[in-house]
């Protein structure tokens, strides 16, 4: 237990490097990158003080880790306004649609999974097989203008983008739930499998138990830790999908103000956004380890 | 005559898709009767467990019964519906599997997966179940069953497991318990701790037990009649007893005769040439044919039925088609009588001697995975290996017997000791140093298969040592050489150009042998080289490592838990306990009076084919504990049915009691 | 049906590779301006229309293929190469060495998807090399964790045991003992990275963050296609079409070889 929080915190504190290295890797000048050739010279120095670039590294590292701690996470320049502000108003808007998107994912996936791995062979294996190799292969950057396309443009029946009222979530959640749910649905499906196979299936079957009690009673009570631990890690793939998707539909998240930012050259907002998303994602993580780790008797021990 | 509990008659199963069907099952006809326990003796992939499985009507997607009937006292199973067939499994008929490692459900506390089997066939209320449970955990001698039913299976050790399914056969009072090989993966302590609960269970309550084994001994100590499988078929049937006076069919006999023993150590075990046939093509003739020491021209043409050479026996054999045949030759030198073993083995040359071994694992934790204890797998050991004799290392699992030997060839860097080989200290070597010693110290493991790179060529395998330390550059002499050493060990040249894939387990057992050979060792570690494999096989690789020691005077540590391997091959005997040896001496001296009380019950536990050998049952109290916290004292005390106030206070010092012969217990005296 | 499954996905990649071949000695207009074609449809003269600038979608569709080919395979080398050399390093090694590579490896993977790509893309600047860099960046890591996980569970099999006893160097060990069995499962994952590197180009070029304009890449054509969608689908449908079509094959054809490798590894 302590154990796993250490290392925690040690990945972390790597991410928070990495992540204020990212800066000193823009070729270049970068206070040149972010005001333009055409800028004045004083403009320049008031920049780089700002950003602290002509103190020595360590000791903008050390300041950098010192301010990242309690929250302070500069200014942005192309909105003027701190960014700790900025990023507040847009996390709901990507927490909605991640959620969303989740959920979508595990509605469809968790029973296409099971049922497919109960139907090994069947034609509804076959057909959520088919899903599943369709919906990886499908971009998310091609699923929304095509979904936009056919049920905003031509049906009329959500708005093209921007995020008002529920029906502006619809598009969004099934561009990016739909990726999520191919490769859950594949790997769940997989891991009933693996649970279906193993002896102690064979010995609840010489039990006499039905087929339903085996499923609920004792395979899934298995194959959910696995998937657990595999949503967790997927959501990697939702959040960066995320910065796609909120980018097609103009949806007013974290992932849109990441891709404006960098276009404005506004690099505390990028840190800041790309800090934002790694941490969260260590931290869904550490949780699903905790939750596998109290549900495993082996774990828990 | 009262009519059988089970009546299975022309059963047939097919594994496999519509290509190439095999025929796991073929034609079986078995009568089992109330409250008897029944054998079903045979050798891996001869059927016996598909057998099992249809029974039950458990059998894996790709198997589907074709034929025959199965009746249950007057039901006829096999037309049972699904959910009929539901109520009879784990209720009128139970099963218990080999591997209780993995047969039970890791999620799940013990006291939910018997309440499950409880609730399904006893009928009882809620509130009944829990204490239902218990008794059944008290019926199968788990120590605080009121504790034991919120433990999970991970906290409970492989005999305790192996107790809770058979718990769990028990909850439906069944009538009949299949026991598909129950005790193959437990030490022989442990099995016979359970081989005797079964006995017990019967008595109290009536069932019969259909026990699924390869193992000869198991079957003369539990069953009261049996039949023998080969290739899907049943090719006799008969008594326990009739059968081991006087086994009727040649396979029979030849298993009998490939099993090792004392008597038959001044000579070669018998062997059965060749493989299992595949089943998956039609046969004329008796499929035994191509195998048989006393095939005639017939038996290739006549499909073989049942003749009867007593009462109470059958066997499928055209031999006895005129009545009894001409006995049958015994196999070479087994008749030899009782050979002594000399017990000054200080006339062959001293090759190998190891002081004080000792092999630690560090166990880690956290971030910065900081050393938190020692697991104490080998914990200070002497042997000496001599010139073309055999030193066996017995024990039972866990007790760092494998450890040892890796640890002496510095395969595992030992954590103290010496091990002095020609002059020099192993254990003080490093790179090419070492590497130049390799060159005389070989090892054998247990799996044949895992023992060699799937990558590479027979031809490649065998000659890696040739090619690694520069014996033989020459390509074309190399693999001369290769082919000499391939027929050395019985394999054809052409064996050089396939992958090891391609062939059965004796004979990539051979061929890691060939491998071995090659760089003219002088001591090989033989580490459980033969339990991977079948009796027959396993005879084939003993009479081959005999030959070889004895052509080239090859000093063996054979590393084995196996006392009827150890009896047959070994001059010298050391026996582990928990990363010490207890005690040591020449194979006469320990196996024919034990003296240290671990060897006593470790010995009578084994279970003999052989009457007038057994011997009483020691009981050993619980399992051997973590060699990561041994106990105090004696590592053994806190089982030992002789124990003392004195075994806490020190590891007991060697009593030697010959030339020969030390044991480390206080109890013993010179 | 099992032609279709086989064969389908084999044509597909080799149209791929082939029109990333060829498409240079092509007579193709990739992207020559023409001002009386803008946001054509597909028709006579040009197969697939034309897009916003007038520009021959299909030329440009089969120099984006180009694109996809060259990130694709370069982003998968660049990644074997350091995942293979830190992770075979790391469980070769073991001790304080293993130890700091792990930790390393924990730090990359705990950035999500390609998110590290899309910050390092857009510091970079854009290009086919910074393109490579930035997705090499996130890709070397799965391969190193698969590579020491290989290594490690190899170093324990007695095959290894006893290449050692006779006397087998560390060279001759890893090289023959180690390597060649751990890199099977490291190719068929490669396989699969292929397809997520052409999924990743596309989407750092939709993103803006991808190849210089006027280089043509399917991603930024779906970019500019989509403020044109309701007057010209074509745009964004072509290449969609492309990116979907080379994923599933790639994909398809990894299934295919991760089935092949489980077979022979059985014993």
């Amino acid at each position: 237990m302590a154990a796993r929080t250490a290392s925690a915190a040690l990945v972390i504190l790597g991410v928070g490097s990495l992540v204020f290295l990212l800066i000193h890797l823009v070729p270049g000048d970068p206070v040149e990158a972010m005001l333009g050739e055409g800028a004045r010279a004083a403009d320049r120095e008031v920049l780089r003080a700002a950003l602290g670039l002509d103190r020595p590294l360590a000791e903008q590292y050390l300041g950098y880790l010192a301010r990242t701690a309690s929250l302070d996470l500069g200014q942005s320049f192309a909105y003027q306004r701190p960014v700790a502000d900025l990023l507040a108003e847009r996390i709901p808007a990507t927490l909605e649609l991640a959620l969303a998107a989740l959920t979508l994912a595990l509605l469809l996936a968790l029973p296409l999974g099971v049922l497919a791995a109960r139907h090994r062979g069947g034609a509804l294996d076959t057909g959520a097989m088919g899903f599943s190799l369709l919906g990886a292969a499908i971009p998310n950057f091609w699923l929304g203008p095509v979904l936009i396309l056919v049920f905003s443009l031509w049906l009329g029946w959500t708005p093209v983008s921007g995020r008002e009222g529920a029906a502006s979530l619809v598009l969004p959640a099934v561009t990016l739930g739909t990726g999520l749910a191919a490769v859950l649905a594949r790997m769940v499906r997989s891991s009933v499998l693996e649970v279906l196979a193993e002896d102690y299936i064979r010995t609840a079957r010489a039990k006499g138990l039905r087929e339903s009690s085996l499923l609920w009673g004792h395979a899934l009570r298995n194959a959910w830790l696995p998937v657990l631990t595999l949503i967790g890690l997927q959501l990697g793939g939702l959040l960066a999908g995320a910065v796609i998707t909120e980018t097609v539909f103009a949806w007013p998240g974290v992932g849109s103000l990441l891709i404006e930012a960098i276009q404005a050259r506004d690099y505390p907002v990028v840190q800041a956004c790309v800090l934002l998303i790694s941490l969260t994602y260590v931290l869904v993580n550490a949780l699903t380890d905790l939750v596998c780790a109290w549900a495993d008797p082996r774990v828990r021990g | 005559m009262v009519s059988p509990l089970l009546q299975v008659s022309r059963l047939t199963t097919r594994l496999g898709g519509e290509g190439q069907p095999v025929r796991v099952v073929d034609g079986v006809d078995l009568e089992i009767r109330k409250g008897e326990t029944f054998a079903l003796l045979g050798e891996s992939g001869c059927g016996k467990s598909m057998l099992a499985l249809s029974l039950m009507r458990l059998l894996p997607p790709s198997g589907r019964i074709v034929g025959g009937s199965v009746r249950l006292g007057d039901t006829d199973l096999l037309a049972l519906p699904e959910g009929a067939m539901r109520r009879v499994r784990g209720g009128r008929m139970a099963m218990i599997f080999q591997e209780p490692q993995t047969s039970l459900n890791p999620v799940l506390t013990v006291g939910q997966q018997i309440a499950e089997a409880v609730r399904l066939h006893d009928g009882t209320t809620r509130r009944q179940v829990r204490e239902r449970v218990q008794g059944l955990l008290q019926a199968v001698g788990i120590p605080e069953p009121a504790r034991r039913v919120d433990e999970y299976p991970h906290q409970l050790s492989g005999g305790m497991k192996q107790r809770v399914m058979i718990a769990m056969a028990l909850a439906g009072d069944p009538e009949l318990l299949i026991a598909d090989e129950p005790t193959t993966a437990l030490d022989v302590t442990i099995q016979a701790q359970v081989l005797r609960l079964l006995k017990g269970l019967q008595r109290e309550t009536g069932m019969a037990v259909l026990l699924i084994t390869h193992d000869l001994g198991v079957v003369a100590e539990t069953a009261d009649r049996l039949a023998v499988m080969y290739a899907g078929q049943i090719v006799e049937t008969a008594t326990s007893a009739g059968f081991f006076a006087d086994p009727a069919h040649p396979y029979s006999r030849r298993l009998m005769d490939s099993l090792p023993s004392p008597e038959k150590r001044a000579g070669r075990l018998a062997v059965i040439p060749g493989r299992v046939p595949p089943l998956d093509r039609p046969f004329t003739g008796c499929r035994f044919a191509d195998r048989c020491h006393r095939v005639m021209d017939r038996c290739r043409e006549i499909e073989p039925g049942w003749h009867q050479p007593s009462a109470s026996q059958g066997v499928r054999c055209l031999l006895w088609a005129e009545g009894r045949p001409e006995s049958d030759v015994p196999a070479t030198g087994a008749a030899a009588g009782l050979v002594r073993i000399a017990a000054e083995p200080s006339r062959q040359p001293l090759v190998l001697r190891v002081d004080g071994l000792q092999v630690h694992f560090p166990i880690h934790r956290g971030v910065f995975r900081r050393v938190v204890g020692q697991v104490r797998a080998v914990d200070g050991i002497d042997l000496e290996l001599y010139a073309g004799r055999t030193l066996a290392l017995v024990g039972e699992s866990g007790c760092g017997k494998t450890t040892a030997g890796k640890g002496l060839l510095q395969l595992i860097r030992p954590t103290a000791g010496v091990v002095r080989y020609g002059g020099v200290d192993l254990a003080g070597l490093k790179g090419r140093a070492l590497r130049r010693q390799r060159k005389d110290l070989q090892i054998i493991f247990q799996d044949p298969f895992a023992s060699m790179n799937p990558r590479m060529l027979v031809g490649d395998i065998v000659g890696e040592g040739l090619q690694a330390l520069g014996l033989e550059p020459n390509r074309a002499r190399r693999r001369a050489r290769v082919a000499e050493l391939l027929g050395q060990v019985g394999m054809s040249a052409e064996a050089a150009d396939r992958y090891p894939h391609e062939f059965s387990g004796g004979q990539r057992q051979r061929i890691c042998i060939a491998r071995a050979l090659a760089v003219e060792p002088r001591v090989i570690v033989c580490d459980e080289p033969t339990s991977a494999l079948d009796v027959s096989v396993q005879a084939q690789i003993l009479n081959l490592l005999k030959r070889l020691q004895d052509e080239l005077g090859l000093a063996y540590l054979f590393i084995t838990h196996n006392i009827s391997v150890v009896s047959y091959l070994a001059h010298e005997v050391a026996v582990m306990y928990l990363g010490r040896i207890v005690e040591r001496g020449t194979v006469d001296e320990v196996l024919d009076d034990p003296k240290h009380p671990y060897t006593r019950a470790l010995l009578s536990a084994v279970p003999v084919v052989d009457k007038d050998k057994r011997r009483e049952i020691i009981r050993l109290e619980g399992d051997m504990p973590s060699p990561s916290s041994p106990p105090e004292g004696c590592h053994f005390h806190p089982r030992c049915p002789e124990g003392i106030a004195e075994c806490r206070q020190a590891y007991p010092p060697p009593t030697r009691l010959s030339e020969t012969r030390s044991v480390r217990c206080l109890r013993v005296s010179a | 049906m099992s032609a279709l499954r086989h064969g389908l996905p084999a044509g597909l990649l080799l149209l791929w590779l082939l029109a990333a071949l060829v498409a240079p000695v092509l007579p193709l207009a990739p992207d020559r301006i023409d001002l009386t074609a803008i946001l054509a449809p597909p028709g006579h003269g040009s197969l697939l229309g034309n897009d916003d600038l007038g520009r021959p979608v299909l030329d440009r569709l089969l120099a984006g293929a180009r694109t996809s080919l060259l990130v694709g395979l370069g982003v998968v080398t660049v990644s074997l190469v350091i995942g293979v050399l830190v992770g075979g390093v790391a469980g070769l090694a073991g001790g304080w060495l293993d130890l700091v590579l792990v930790r390393l490896i924990d730090v990359f993977l705990a950035f999500p998807g390609i998110l590290l790509a899309i910050a390092l893309a857009g510091i970079l600047g854009p290009g086919i090399d910074n393109l490579i860099i930035a997705l090499a960046a996130v890709g070397w890591v799965g391969y190193a964790r698969l590579v020491r996980a290989q290594v490690l569970s190899l170093k324990r099999r007695d095959h290894v045991a006893a290449a050692r006893a006779l006397g087998a160097g560390p060279a001759r060990l890893l090289f023959r003992h180690l390597l060649p069995l751990a890199l099977a499962p490291v190719l068929v994952e490669a396989t699969f990275g292929v397809a997520a590197a052409v999924i990743a180009e596309a989407g750092l070029s939709f993103l803006g963050l991808g190849v210089q304009p006027p280089q043509a890449s399917w991603g930024s054509m779906i970019r500019d296609g989509a403020a044109y969608l309701l007057v010209a689908p074509h745009l964004v449908l072509a290449p969609g079409v492309a990116v979907l079509l080379v994923v599933l094959s790639v994909n398809l054809l990894g299934d295919r070889l991760r089935d092949r490798i489980d077979v022979r590894s059985r014993p």
